[in-house]
């Protein structure tokens, strides 16, 4: 099968493969590039557990093919802690008990970053809608839902 | 919510001093960086792929199999049919003596639900492995199936599965579990009113996250690492042991964390096959359920039927409870017979009723097999006994909480299959849940005690 190159930065560092053409950047971060933090669970596009950002946009990398993120920007959970330092939606994930099994997490803490890079301040209907299409099958949301809205109170508790 | 802390207070040291504290996961700091490792995050070079040819039908004879095209299609490897499996029948609880071994690691001259495992596929590529599984050609001849448990215990249904010889599993004592208690048409005879209902449900998806799967790695001296997110580690090594007739010194089962579970990963179906084939072609293997598959293949909590007889007094005793209980295994046993076994000794309730009858059956139909899931055996049970109960206590005018008081089982009573109770906590819990739920009840139940008749 025909090799394609592919080279983006993931989370702040160049990468460059050759892929299978057809290769999901689901499978090219993780068998290729070996971020594994991003999840298959289903490979369809129903569960947003790979989910990515790629551009400032959340995308599912299981259903993006690896050869259209040429020359993008693509973040995942496991770039966010800086120096050890973990984010504050991280931080936010561990105190509120927000994970359980945790594989839906890397999912959900990348949804809830484009959210309140977008809305610092959002409403728990804010929140609700931008989880939408994670599923997570332990915790029932609801710790979820508090870790982003704890989150976003520490953020503009920082900023004030 | 602020909960009583004195309750038992003389047999307990601690105080509670743990209850209503936060304490943090040891596994979060993990999930929150993506750092956990699960099973599929293990990759090998060279690694191979395999899927699973399924019956497309629910009871079937298999007349041939003819995998010539599929093993000419570029990627393909190994095929592997029934005849590759050292020991092919097996059943997960032969480990605890229940058998008989019931159940094909791939079909063997028949399959007997759809989505059996007929033929396994590996090749370099997932692509290359499901496009050869599909030119995979399997010849059947459709044979009558059964889907309904009272249909399939019917004298003439059709037979599901032979290693049974019947449609229910043959317990020692017969063709279910029984317990017997005191005198349950007397205890009728006596009572004020008659109750009997039946409720039924149907089988339940645990739908984790993470699809059930193992990657397995040769290490070079006829041993193999299997990475796998089962939930029962021993099980699985054991039983795997027992089909590929290897010591369980050459299997080396690593577990960790499990992406959701709820129990529908306690049975061995991925990781004996997908070891053989690293065996056989001295690659690694990797063997991970699509979400159809997770929601289609591995086994669903049991549909069941309860049948719920109970004669009760004017003044809220109950006295005589007959129950009949249906868990419809599917097509093989898994943890099914345990699970109708645990129904019998728990459908009583914690109730302490004098006169008691049960009869569970653990029953074959051509469906999915079935197995564990949280409290299997006694979740559904659970739900139409305490439905019962609310019907109970409407049936005699009497509040329903106040009603479940009066019949609660106490240390000391002897349940209906022979264990006295002990640490019963029952009363204080509802007495609890009569504050906390502002549902109040008369002083006299407030007053009672598990520890001590009367108040
Ligand atoms: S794996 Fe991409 S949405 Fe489920
Ligand atoms: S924590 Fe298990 S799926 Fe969300």
């Amino acid at each position: 099968m025909a090799k394609v190159p592919v080279q983006f930065t993931l989370n702040g560092a160049e990468k460059a493969e050759f892929v299978d053409s057809g290769t999901t950047l689901l499978h090219a971060l993780r068998d290729k590039i070996g971020d594994t933090s991003p999840k298959g669970g289903c490979h369809q596009g129903t569960c947003g557990a790979c989910s990515v950002i790629i551009d400032g946009e959340l995308r599912l990398s299981c259903l993006t093919l690896a050869e259209t993120c040429n020359g993008a920007e693509i973040r995942t959970t496991s770039g966010l802690a800086e120096a050890g330092v973990l984010h504050p939606l991280q931080r936010a994930f561990l105190d509120a008990f927000a994970t359980q099994c945790g594989f839906c997490t890397p999912g959900m803490i990348m949804a809830a970053k484009v959210l309140l890079d977008h809305t610092p301040n959002p409403s728990r209907e804010e929140v609700v809608e931008a989880l939408s299409s994670n599923i997570c099958r332990c915790t029932g949301y609801e710790p979820i839902i508090q870790a982003v809205l704890r989150a976003a109170r520490a953020n503009s508790q920082n900023a004030a | 919510m602020e909960l009583r802390k004195n309750y038992f207070a003389d047999v307990r040291k601690d105080g509670l001093n743990e209850i209503g504290q936060p304490r943090p996961r040891l596994d979060s700091p993990g999930h929150v960086t993506g750092k956990t490792a699960y099973f599929a995050d293990r990759n090998f070079p060279d690694m191979l792929h395999l899927k699973m040819v399924r019956s497309p039908h629910h009871h079937a004879r298999i007349r041939s199999i003819d995998t010539s095209a599929a093993e000419k299609h570029p990627g393909v490897v190994k095929i592997l049919t029934a005849k590759d499996v050292p020991h092919n029948v097996y059943t997960i609880l032969i480990l605890i003596q229940i058998g008989p071994e019931d159940e094909t690691v791939l079909a063997d001259g028949k399959v007997r639900w759809k989505g059996e495992a007929v033929v396994a596929v590996l090749a370099e590529t997932e692509r290359a492995a499901q496009e050869a599984a599909a030119k995979v050609k399997v010849d059947y001849e459709v044979l009558p199936a059964v889907f309904d448990m009272e249909e399939a215990l019917k004298p003439g249904a059709p037979l599901v599965n032979e290693y049974h010889g019947q449609n229910h599993y043959l317990y020692d004592s017969g063709e279910c579990r029984k317990v017997r208690f005191g005198d349950v048409e007397a205890g009728f005879a006596g009572a004020d009113h008659i109750l009997e209902q039946s409720y039924q449900s149907s089988p339940i998806e645990h739908a984790p996250t993470e699809t059930t799967g193992c990657v397995v790695a040769p290490e070079g001296n006829d041993r193999f690492t299997c990475y796998t997110n089962t939930q029962a580690m021993f099980f699985t090594l054991d039983n795997t042991s027992i089909i590929l007739q290897m010591p369980g010194s050459k299997l080396h089962f690593v577990g960790g964390t499990v992406g959701g579970g709820f129990g529908g990963k306690v049975d061995v179906i991925v990781e004996p096959i997908a070891i053989l084939g690293a065996k056989l072609t001295g690659r690694p293997v990797c063997f991970i359920y699509s979400r159809e598959e997770e929601m289609q293949i591995s086994s669903p909590r049991a549909a069941e039927k309860v049948v719920i007889k109970d004669g009760v007094m004017k003044d809220g005793r109950i006295v005589a409870r007959k129950v009949t209980g249906y868990t419809d295994a599917g097509a093989y046993s898994r943890h099914s017979p345990y699970g109708a076994q645990k129904g019998a000794a728990h459908y009583p309730g914690p109730y302490t009723i004098p006169n008691v009858w049960i009869d569970t059956y653990c029953v074959y139909t051509n469906r999915t097999p079935s197995s564990a899931m949280r409290g299997f055996g006694v979740t559904i049970g659970d739900f139409a006994l305490e439905v019962q109960m609310d019907k109970l206590a409407r049936l005699i005018g009497m509040d329903p909480l106040e009603f479940r008081f009066v019949n609660a089982y106490r240390d000391g009573d002897m349940k209906a299959h022979r264990q006295p109770t002990e640490g019963a906590a029952l009363i204080e819990c509802m007495q609890e849940a009569s504050r906390a739920a502002n549902w109040p009840v008369a002083e006299e139940f407030m007053a009672m005690s598990s520890y001590t008749k009367g108040a």
